[in-house]
């Protein structure tokens, strides 16, 4: 083997690992208990858990459909609008921040009719962490999704339409089910993207304790304050993210071989 | 069920009656089909000869470009009028090459998946599609995964989805292709029952010659999109009328009562098999399989028959010969030994064939 890749091969390897070392080399295990029963962990997990989760569902709802238009539907501009649904992949958060705040802040495009008409403000409410961390992460659901409606055979569909059934009932009854592990890959994707957001979520939705500081923002802020909460912090969002790369290297096999 | 003559809403039924005008491109298929109902028509072609677009079409998955089509009194797709109906109001049955079973149901809630997508409530849907179960003898199985059972077993259950729903028109898209030999025997000799219990119109598409004699009333040859041939398929089968037709269905195919070894043809005669089968059969062998000699060969061939030369055909470097023998036979030689033999019309000869080339398949 040429020495000339494997030297960088395992140098890259040592930069990806090593800083994982170091966060659990440097974990308080015996106050470790206590760190993860305190209240700010408590609140900044549960509010995390619950955006994330939130934010996975309004995906679900709007991505689904949306990788079908891309994956079915023949339009024009359809490779435009492919294009345009992965800039939040490519965008920097925190620009994706302002441009939610520039569309719903108090002085926003919507945001002003929304004050107006319906006394709604999102900026800095957990609304917004929702919707900030939906909006990075719906580009991972659609592209998963559409790539495994691109993948099922569509003579099921052909089947199915013999057999009397409408678009919908087709759509439900035969695509949902048969590319379901395309769709859990994509919620998975979604949900860890979600968990992780930060730079939109400060922008967007501020950084009020129990209201919008999630779990990303609470290490951001305990390392000046209390390094060890915030390895704790960082220990737990490592976990998640464990499982979640467990889960998907799961779906992913059951998903090929069957 | 309804009378055939019937006046349905949206016309007398004739059956099917369709012009298929399809254009795409390099390839264009144009084809007439007239099925009366309780009739199986087969058409029958090599691989992309447009067979499948056809039966797609009918379907629905397929618009037409030019034509008609007319299922059993309701026009269902005529461009000049701008009209189409959609495959899923069509009140088709069809069963794909591969079978296409939904692989996240059982295979109750395939059967039942059209009774459910057409209106019938859940119970009274798996009920029904129980009831079908059982009639492919596949009852035991109802909670079986598609992946879990064989290829014949899936075309049954294919089979039974598409009847489930009591549809006009039965499509069968190779319908024996995806399975090995010994299972389409057996598949094969069922799959005839069901199609004469059922008194819609089956069009059935296959590349199989065996398959289209045995299972069709009525046979279509296919090439490139345009028929070259049509008729019953013992009337092709004797004179076709093409080089390609020749070698397609030049087979001879008989139907009779086997008893061992021995098989008693209805239309008079006696051939000798390899397989021991007891009941109604059809033989069957290729005209390349028979041998002609001015005398009565003392060799190993079991099956031995005199008879006069009633008609040469040339077919490229071979002459097919037919024979008024009993049975009649048709033998596939080459012009060296048409020569030799000095075979002409009403000359006699002797046909022999070895019963291990002769096939019987359960009637």
């Amino acid at each position: 083997m040429p020495g000339v890749l494997v030297l960088p091969a395992v140098l890259a390897l040592a930069f990806l690992l090593l800083p994982l070392l170091a966060l659990l080399v440097r974990t308080p295990w015996r106050s470790l208990p206590s760190q993860l029963l305190s209240p700010e962990v408590g609140q900044a997990l549960r509010l995390s858990l619950v955006c994330a989760s939130l934010a996975t569902l309004i995906c679900l709802v709007l991505g689904v459909p949306l990788a079908w238009l891309l994956a079915r539907a023949t339009f024009p501009g359809r490779r435009l609008l492919r294009a345009l649904v992965t800039v939040p992949l490519v965008l920097p958060p925190v620009v994706g921040g302002v441009s939610l705040l520039l569309l719903l802040g108090r002085r926003g495009l919507l945001g002003q009719q929304l004050d107006l008409l319906f006394g709604v403000t999102l900026p800095f409410t957990t609304a917004a962490v929702v919707i900030a961390e939906a909006f990075v992460a719906l580009p991972f659901l659609v592209i998963a999704v559409e790539g495994a409606l691109r993948g099922a055979d569509r003579r099921f569909e052909d089947a199915a339409a013999t057999l009397g059934a409408s678009r919908w009932t087709i759509f439900r009854r035969v695509t949902v089910p048969l590319i379901a592990p395309g769709i859990t890959a994509g919620a998975v994707l979604c949900f860890a993207r979600a968990l992780g957001e930060f730079g939109a979520t400060i922008t967007f939705a501020g950084n009020f304790p129990g209201v919008t500081r999630t779990m990303p923002l609470s290490v951001y802020l305990a390392l000046e304050t209390n390094p060890e909460a915030a390895i704790v912090l960082s220990l737990v969002l490592l976990a998640v993210s464990v499982l979640v790369l467990a889960s998907l290297r799961d779906r992913w096999v059951s998903g090929t071989s069957t | 069920m309804t009378d055939p003559c019937e006046k349905r809403s949206g016309g007398v039924d004739h059956g099917v009656r369709a012009h298929l005008g399809v254009d795409r491109g390099a390839f264009s298929l144009d084809v007439d089909l007239d099925v009366a109902p309780g009739r199986v028509t087969a058409l029958l072609g090599p691989n992309g000869a447009g067979k499948s677009t056809a039966l797609r079409a009918l379907a629905g998955l397929v618009p037409l470009t030019t034509g008609r089509i007319d299922l059993r009194g309701h026009v269902v797709d005529d461009p000049a009028a701008r009209r189409f109906v959609a495959t899923e109001v069509r009140r088709v049955g069809m069963v794909f090459q591969d079978y296409l079973l939904f692989p996240h149901l059982d295979l109750l809630d395939n059967v039942a998946f059209g009774l459910r997508a057409r209106g019938t409530a859940r119970a009274a849907a798996r009920a029904t599609a129980h009831d079908w179960l059982e009639r492919v003898g596949l009852a035991h199985l109802s909670t079986s995964r598609p992946s879990a059972i064989s290829g014949g077993q899936a075309q049954r259950v294919a089979l039974a989805r598409a009847l489930a729903t009591e549809p006009d028109v039965l499509l069968l898209d190779e319908p024996l292709a995806a399975l090995d030999a010994g299972t389409r025997l057996l598949i094969r000799s069922d799959l005839r029952h069901h199609l004469a219990d059922y008194d819609g119109c089956t069009v059935l598409v296959t590349h199989d010659p065996l398959d289209a004699m045995v299972l069709a009333d009525d046979l279509v040859v296919v090439e490139d999109g345009r028929v070259v041939q049509r008729g019953a398929p013992a009337d092709v089968a004797r004179a076709p009328r093409t080089e390609y037709v020749a070698r397609l269905v030049g087979l001879n195919l008989y139907r009779g009562r086997s008893d061992g070894a021995t098989v008693r043809l209805d239309d008079g005669g006696v051939v000798s098999t390899a397989e021991r089968r007891d009941g109604p059969v059809f033989v069957a062998f290729a005209p390349s399989a028979v041998t002609l000699h001015q005398v009565r060969p003392d060799g190993s061939a079991r099956n031995v028959w005199p008879g006069r030369v009633v008609g040469m055909e040339h077919h490229g470097d071979t002459v097919r010969v037919r024979l008024g023998s009993e049975p009649p036979v048709l033998a596939d030689v080459t012009a060296a030994a048409v020569a030799d033999l000095g075979l002409g019309a009403d000359s006699e000869v002797w046909a022999a064939v070895k019963a291990t080339e002769i096939r019987s398949y359960p009637a």
